[in-house]
């Protein structure tokens, strides 16, 4: 049996108040393990991003509680929280946001740096992890000289520098091409999971469904179904 | 906390284009206002040059005089009473009146004649050329080297003048610590000469110098000067009160001070909408730094470092600038008052500082309302 990496339990989200109030995400309860990857899937608007962003330490919820690894994450402090998601977690943001004032390897070294390790050392541990995914030789270089695949491999490298527990994708493939995109994910899932990572990846990009091991479909903030890949049955729904 | 101070630092100079705006208008603002001030300074330093120059401790003079280029004559019996004064040590009168003087080649000259005290010639300059006792030989004058001096035709000992139809000899070339403000050259003599050779008043004493017997003394003395219906100042409140006659009298003070406040609006104007500018184009940088893990504290001394860093190199090189600018003015226009003072430096580091402060606080608004969360939601 694998180790429960996330559990989030009765999750509520609602913005807004009176008749302009949106209850974007309804008792939501899931549990995510390490060594798998966990897709949020929906249509838009259907709360997959709150909900990623509550289990990530980002947004409060209204009500629920997220545990991961043991912690209850929305019991911790500002800065307890902000030195947590440092630690544990690893973001992969839709539009990258990599700073084009940087060089690559600066970049990807952000999260060593916020951690207070020494900048030479921090850069020499970006470059290694570039190497991983194949990107050493761009080290130099800023970000805008880099293809939309290589710029997300690069905010990839970010993400796991800082050797994080659980990984969250946001939108992998939105700004990618379609073969891009998919090499991307075959790559997470070949390269960057391991036993003791879990990775939750938010996409409605049906054509990635085959790298995923379980599958949370959300609906107008519910979650309707939480299965096993099951790839020609999604499509077809 | 050094790498994230790295991190803001790379994404300022990086960002070139922001960043030369950045100082230039910081340091356009600092030039300005340096200058500003320093012509003030310069100005105000100048319109007290006699009283530097002369440098007695007391000043005894009319009560309504406002700065020391226009005496008041004072009647020969004050002397005897200020002489009287337990306190005084010793007491000489001072000439100090403006000639005419007609030089070798037949064109005027306006010039500043100081007559000291015959017997102990108090408040002579320093000789670079000549003897000072040569003062007492006939027609006997002492030219100030000083940036006016060229209007005398550059003379040498043994030039000659007339003044007032009498010829005049220049038998010694001194230096003195500060030129005059009005533009012209000064001329030393002895008291008697001076009333001999100028056409004057009633009374004739221009000021009264005064060495008190000991510090302790001085307030005694202005007590039984104002006593005896007239004004003793140290040389110091002097200087202060010819200085306050200026800015707040002649309309100089103001227009400085309104030229300084348009200076620090430019720069706050350049540099407050460029930084904004810079901070509105990272905050998406900045809201993923803060999901990532960045604290807020963190992500504030980023936007204060930034702020510094830029105003401090700003500032330094507007003083660099200012600096040059009026080295190179003095090359070519002897006359230029500008003195560049350690308050000039202070004020426009105030401000400055206020720029900075003014600049990060927007910014540091801005990345403080910016929520990780709305990084995800694009």
């Amino acid at each position: 049996m694998a180790k429960t990496a996330i559990r989030a339990t009765g999750l509520n989200k609602w913005f807004g108040e009176g008749e302009a109030k949106t209850h974007a995400v309804k008792d939501v309860s899931f549990e995510a393990y390490l060594g798998e990857i966990l897709y949020v899937v929906g249509p838009s608007g259907s709360g997959k991003t709150t909900m990623l962003s509550m289990i990530s330490g980002i947004l409060r919820p209204n009500s629920g509680t997220v545990n991961i690894e043991g912690s209850e994450i929305w019991s911790l402090g500002t800065d307890a929280l902000a030195e947590f998601r440092l630690h544990k977690i690893g973001f992969v943001f839709q539009d990258f946001h990599l700073f084009p004032r940087l060089t690559t390897a600066e970049n990807v070294a952000i999260p060593l740096i916020l951690q207070k390790r020494n900048w030479d050392e921090a850069v020499k541990e970006a470059v290694a992890d570039l190497e991983i995914v194949g990107l050493k030789d761009r080290a130099q270089l800023p970000p805008v000289k880099l293809s939309g695949g290589e710029q997300q491999r690069v905010a990839i490298a970010r993400a796991i520098v800082s050797r994080p527990d659980i990984l969250i994708l946001d939108e992998p493939t939105a700004s990618l091409d379609g073969d891009t995109g998919r090499n991307i994910v075959k790559f997470v899932r070949e390269h960057i999971l391991t036993d003791q990572r879990c990775i939750v990846i938010v996409t409605h990009d049906s054509r990635i469904y085959e790298f995923a091991d379980r599958i949370v479909k959300m609906e107008d903030g519910k979650m309707m179904a939480i299965e096993r890949n099951n790839v020609e049955n999604l499509n077809a729904q | 906390m050094g790498g994230i101070l790295h991190i803001a630092y790379k994404l300022l100079v990086n960002d070139r284009a922001k960043y030369a705006a950045l100082l230039v208008g910081i340091t356009f603002a600092v030039f300005l206002m340096i200058e500003m001030t320093s012509l003030f300074a310069g100005i105000l330093i100048r319109s007290s040059a006699t009283v530097l120059n002369i440098g007695a401790s007391i000043w005894v003079m009319d009560p309504a005089i406002q700065t020391v280029a226009n005496s008041i004559p004072l009647p020969d019996y004050v002397l005897d009473e200020v002489r009287s004064i337990p306190g005084v040590k010793y007491a000489v009168p001072l000439y100090s009146g403006a000639a005419l003087l007609k030089l070798t080649d037949g064109a005027y000259q306006a010039a500043n004649i100081i007559g000291l005290d015959d017997t102990s010639l108090f408040g002579r300059p320093t000789l670079d050329g000549g003897n000072i006792e040569d003062i007492y030989a006939e027609n006997a004058f002492i030219a100030v080297k000083d940036s006016e001096f060229y209007k005398l035709e550059n003379p040498k000992v043994g030039a000659e003048f007339e003044l007032n139809d009498h010829r005049g000899v220049i038998v010694g070339i001194a230096h003195v610590a500060s030129s005059g403000l009005f533009g012209v050259p000064t001329l030393y003599t002895t008291y008697n000469r001076a009333l001999q050779y100028l056409p004057n008043t009633r009374f004739t004493i221009s000021y009264l110098l005064v060495e008190p017997k000991s510090p302790a003394d001085v307030a005694a003395i202005k007590l039984q000067v104002t006593a005896a219906g007239y004004l003793a100042l140290t040389k110091q409140e002097f200087v202060q009160k010819i200085s306050n006659f200026y800015k707040y009298q002649t309309g100089i003070g103001t227009n400085m001070l309104i030229m300084t406040v348009i200076s620090f609006i430019i720069g706050l104007s350049i540099s407050g909408q460029t930084f904004y500018t810079f901070v509105l184009e990272n905050l998406e940088k900045f809201g993923a730094l803060k999901a990532i893990g960045a604290k807020g504290r963190e992500l504030i001394l980023m936007i204060l470092f930034q702020a510094t860093f830029v105003s401090l190199t700003g500032y330094g090189m507007g003083v660099g600038l200012c600096a040059l600018i009026i080295w190179l003015a003095r090359l070519y226009l002897p006359d230029y008052a500008a003195t560049i003072t350690f308050s000039n430096l202070g004020l426009a580091f105030v401000m400055v500082v206020v720029i900075a402060a003014i600049s990060s606080y927007v910014g540091v608004r801005k990345v403080l309302r910016i929520e990780p969360f709305d990084i995800f939601r694009g």
